[in-house]
């Protein structure tokens, strides 16, 4: 080698080091404005949503309803009068015969039927796109079960105890998923994620889908995922893999 | 028959003087509560009895709309340093801190219809030996 070539690689190696010291504290600023502390407001540049992996959700498995029910003091019971945040739903394609079973929550649309028929306004979206019910001005009219086409919303009909300190819920208001904001807004993961992570299933991603690098941005590019009633244009938060067509 | 007009009113006016004398006594007295479990108020005392539930107000529609967690009017922690020693409630009896003073005052509570009226868990195992002191 002569003595050129050995200053033009040092020359080289010396900038990719350098070019890499600058780079480095930058993708660390990003990753610092993606994440949120308890006490700021939550922001639109973050939107939230779930990924879920048919082909690793079991039949009759019911991991993340009870997680749910856990975390947010429902009672469990699944009478048409009962709160249900998550079901279980097992779909069949007749032509083939394929047969998936998975959890339906609240889609978390970016266009939310729900919030549009909402008379009170208490139906609303946050900036990161979680939906939810502001039960301070639901008055219970139910106008946002009968819109939203995934029937996740549930009202309830009795009075409620042992509520969760996180999870207030009471008789008279609409109430669906909450994403468990209470979590997410504490740098949290939802629980039925978590639980069903935990169980070693893994079905479920939960992340930040403006975020080029998170996991769910990453898998939604790799593989084909489906949004439910994509036909109605809603844009949903929770994705899925693998319906049968 | 004049002297008994005379007598009658005289003894009306006595019994309203006692009457509001007893009544300044029991305002002064105040509901009997429960201590808190620790430190001062996020707030003067005198200001929160007249306006915690405008601060409450204002502060919930920062946290159900726009997910800021750690404002300081809380109903949450509110609880947390106001539940009972024993039975770690906030409800139940007019010696329990919200029960008690709205039973007082007549007013409706209807906060816990909802929200959760004992104190999280972590709130009884940072303070639980503090019982003892009224």
């Amino acid at each position: 080698m002569n003595p050129v070539d050995k200053r033009r690689r040092e020359f080289f190696g010396q900038a990719a080091a350098i070019a890499g010291t600058l780079v480095a504290p930058g993708l660390m600023l990003y990753e610092y404005a993606q994440a949120k502390a308890p006490a700021d407001p939550v922001s639109g540049k973050v939107r939230w949503g779930m990924l879920i992996d048919t082909t690793k959700c079991a039949p009759g498995c019911r991991d993340c309803v009870d997680a749910c029910n856990r975390e947010n003091g429902l009672p469990g019971s699944t009478r048409s009068t009962d709160s249900q945040w998550i079901r279980k739903v097992d779909l069949k394609d007749l032509r083939t015969g394929r047969a998936v079973s998975i959890p339906v929550l609240c889609q978390h649309c970016a266009e939310p039927p729900c919030v549009d028929v909402c008379p009170t306004g208490a139906s609303f979206k946050r900036e990161d796109g979680i939906v939810l019910v502001d039960r301070h001005t639901c008055i219970g009219c139910r106008y946002c079960m009968m819109a939203c086409p995934y029937k996740a919303r549930s009202f309830v009909h009795e009075p409620t105890t042992g509520q969760k300190p996180d999870v207030p819920r009471g008789k008279g208001c609409v109430e669906s998923c909450t994403l468990c904001v209470h979590k997410v807004d504490r740098g949290g993961t939802p629980s039925c994620v978590e639980a069903c992570a935990a169980a070693g299933h893994g079905a479920i991603v939960f992340g930040d889908l403006n975020d080029p690098q998170s996991e769910i941005s990453r898998r939604v590019r790799a593989a084909s995922t489906t949004q439910l009633r994509a036909d109605l244009r809603t844009d949903n938060g929770v994705r899925y893999q693998g319906l049968p067509g | 028959m004049k002297a008994a007009g005379i007598l009658r009113a005289a003894l009306a006016a006595a019994v309203l003087v006692a009457g509001s004398a007893a009544a300044v006594v029991a305002a002064a007295a105040g509901p009997a509560l429960e201590s808190a479990r620790s430190g001062p108020c996020v707030e003067d005392p005198k200001v929160m009895r007249r306006s915690h539930m405008d601060f409450m107000k204002h502060d919930r529609d920062d946290t159900v709309r726009k997910g800021m967690r750690a404002i300081k009017h809380s109903l949450a922690a509110c609880v947390d340093c106001h539940a009972s020693r024993s039975d770690g409630r906030v409800l139940g009896s007019d010696r329990h801190f919200c029960q008690g003073c709205h039973a007082y005052a007549a007013v409706k509570v209807d906060c816990f219809d909802c929200h959760a009226s004992t104190a999280r868990p972590a709130a009884t195992a940072a303070a639980p030996a503090q019982g003892a002191a009224k």
